[in-house]
């Protein structure tokens, strides 16, 4: 949409929205087609072009309405806060009633709407008008005979309106097969533009979509817009891309602990923040904690709920120590309170966008986002989250979801698949142990930031969420009272093992005395028998002593000269 | 634009012929510039006024060109378009006269003839 070439000199239209998808307005000095059913806000569409032109582009403005009296019209648009009564008075805007009656008139032979030119001319030339409207003028063809004439008139009167360069719109009934009851597409082709207004699973849903539009480029999707107070706003939702800017500041969640388990500073401001869990697991609570935090810092919080109005949820927080009210007063905090059921997608998104942009919050809260989600419609739920968080990247909001996930089923699928949109996912569950629930909370992801991995089990306290270690032992994760059941066994335990070590250790005292008393035992039996040896070995020596002495003695007595035989002991 | 209701049918369609052929008409042609149509329409209306009610119309010419505002006042868009302003109720009858027959229809003048 940001095209520096030369293009189709554009005239505003000063509508929210309309601009960028055309690329800056409806063509100028050319008639442009508006078309769509009854109740689709042509006529409100081409009164705000002409309104806001006479208004903030300083191009007054003609209003030719075929089908509502002046008065009427005056009527329809003071709700929207125009004034055309004092637009008139001040030459800004003219507003001509064509009455047909169509019994009153008898057509006697060819004639041609000089009148009606002549009148719009007139019209024209009292103010300078630079646009004009045509609302419906197809009421013609009802009014007046001879459709053949009508059309030669018709298209000869689209060109005089081209000659007169004033950048017109034509409003038109839609047709069965045609985009105008009476073709008029046909005459004006220079920019078809085909409001519609449509229902399904019974909320109504306006769109527009440029058809064609002659030498511009120009956003082809359906875009779905918004009438209300302030006239209609446009969001062109799908044009935007990936290209938001990011910031390295960190938000505190407004819980310490959970702060220290995300890298120990919290989330990345600009992020998009998912807490999801089953029924029950505190996701508003955590929720109410970052609205605290924001708000403490003097930021601003808008709060989408749909399920709870503000007040219930102001009243459920307090009895967590959190005061919301205070912030609603400081006009820090502000709730969107609606049912999902009360417009579509599309307007929910169109209204969210809108909200932000009048509010200018730095954090936005939706709770809870699968609320959306009917029956069949994942696929556009998830398109609108897109779109949503997208939007929120590009204004560097932090955005905080809560999804509820169903009991039964995997606890790390969110409803309308979300998760790859987002960049830290906290996941509350009930742990269920020892005929008692407790919460557990663990970071399913977290993007650009080294994060606990650990299970963590909080209570809700009167002051607050309040983070606790779980148990992690052999027997598996254990909260609660199973917790310190575990716990208390755990002591005994080791009491006991301590027990048992004292126990080990006497007895290895008393083995090591039993041992050694047996050790001297076996040293005084060893030296009594060594003495007994010792005393034998003696006694024998001295018998081979006697035994010597006596046969030298008998020897002796013999008398034998020659030296006994020492090997005999006989002489020789 | 409603007339006073009369009491029966008969009285009406008496009242009717009596102010058809009694009251005075009021008629303004407009017509834009002089095209050949708008010189067909002036001479056809000035002709059937003539015949029929003589000395007692009143026919305006007006060139919307010379006065546009009278445009929209005047609930104008076909051209030539002529109004009969009175007696009531008031009609319009379009396009260059040249059905005369319609025109007398128009300006509820047939049923004399």
């Amino acid at each position: 949409m940001t095209s520096a070439r030369a293009q189709l000199p554009k005239s505003p239209t000063g509508i929210l929205g309309i601009d960028e998808i055309t690329g800056g307005g409806l063509p100028k000095g050319r008639p442009t087609l508006i078309c769509g059913s009854a109740g689709c806000g042509k006529t409100l569409l081409a009164m705000e072009f002409l309104v806001r032109g006479a208004t903030q582009f300083d191009e007054p403005g003609v209003f030719m309405a075929f089908e509502e009296t002046a008065e009427e019209l005056t009527q329809n648009v003071a709700s929207l806060g125009f004034d055309l009564n004092d637009l008139v008075q001040h030459k800004r805007v003219v507003l001509d009633f064509v009455y047909i009656e169509r019994n009153e008139v008898e057509e006697t032979g060819a004639y041609d709407l000089e009148g009606l030119f002549i009148r719009l001319g007139h019209a024209i030339d009292s103010i300078h008008a630079k646009r004009v409207v045509l609302d419906t003028i197809e009421s013609l063809f009802v009014g007046l005979p001879n459709p053949l004439i009508l059309r030669a008139e018709l298209r000869r009167l689209f060109r005089w309106l081209k000659t007169k360069g004033v950048t017109a719109i034509i409003t038109g009934e839609r047709g069965d097969e045609t985009l105008t009851r009476q073709g008029l597409e046909e005459y004006v082709s220079d920019c078809v533009i085909v409001l519609d207004h449509r229902i399904t699973e019974q909320t109504s849903t306006r769109r527009l979509r440029v058809v064609k539009y002659r030498g511009s480029i120009h956003g082809t999707n359906e875009y779905p817009f918004l009438i209300d107070e302030s006239g209609i706003s446009l969001l062109p939702i799908t044009s935007l891309g990936l290209q938001h800017t990011i910031t390295n500041e960190r938000i505190s969640s407004g819980i310490p602990r959970l702060d220290a388990m995300l890298g120990g500073m919290g989330f990345y401001r600009g992020s998009s923040v998912l807490i999801s869990g089953t029924a029950g697991t505190g996701k508003t609570s955590f929720a109410a904690h970052v609205v605290d935090a924001a708000c403490r810092r003097g930021e601003r919080v808008l709060y989408f709920a749909f399920e709870e109005s503000a007040n219930q949820i102001t009243r459920n927080m307090r009895s967590i120590g959190i005061d919301l009210h205070k912030w609603m007063q400081h006009d820090l905090l502000h709730f969107a309170a609606t049912r999902p059921s009360f417009t579509g997608l599309e307007m929910h998104l169109t209204l969210m966008h809108k909200a932000i942009n009048h509010f200018k919050p730095q954090v936005v809260v939706v709770d809870p986002l699968n609320s959306f989600v009917v029956v069949d419609n994942v696929p556009e739920v998830k398109a609108m989250l897109m779109r949503l968080v997208d939007f929120l990247k590009l204004q560097q909001i932090t955005g905080l979801f809560t999804s509820l996930t169903a009991g039964g089923d995997t606890i790390e699928q969110t409803d309308v698949a979300i998760s790859s949109l987002i960049d830290t996912w906290l996941l509350l569950r009930s742990i269920e142990l020892g005929g008692e629930r407790n919460r557990g909370l663990y970071i399913l992801k977290s993007r650009g930031m080294a994060h606990s991995n650990q299970i963590r089990e909080f209570l809700l306290t009167d002051h607050g969420v309040e983070l606790r270690d779980v148990y992690v032992g052999p027997s598996g994760v254990l909260t609660g009272s199973a917790r310190l059941a575990q716990e208390a066994q755990e002591q005994a335990a080791q009491v006991l093992r301590q027990q048992e070590a004292d126990r080990k250790r006497l007895e290895l005292q008393r083995k090591r005395t039993q041992l050694e008393a047996q050790i001297n035992a076996m040293r005084t039996a060893f030296a009594e028998q060594e003495a007994d040896l010792l005393q034998s070995i003696e006694q024998e020596q001295m018998r081979e002593t006697l035994l010597l002495r006596e046969r030298e003695d008998m020897a002796q007595s013999r008398k034998a000269d020659a030296p006994a035989n020492p090997h005999t002991g006989d002489p020789a | 634009m409603r007339q006073k209701k009369p009491r029966n049918a008969t009285q009406a369609f008496e009242a009717a012929l009596e102010r058809t052929q009694t009251t005075t008409y009021v008629l303004r042609l407009y017509v834009a510039g002089t095209t050949p149509q708008s010189v067909q329409a002036i001479a056809t209306v000035k002709q059937i006024c003539e015949d029929h009610l003589h000395g007692r119309y009143e026919l305006e010419v007006i060139d919307l060109y010379q006065k546009p505002q009278l445009a929209a006042g005047e609930q104008i868009i076909a051209a030539p378009t002529l109004i009969r302003k009175l007696p009531l109720p008031l009609r319009r009858i379009i396009g260059n006269m040249s059905d005369t027959e319609r025109l007398l229809v128009g300006l509820d003048l047939h049923v004399k003839s």
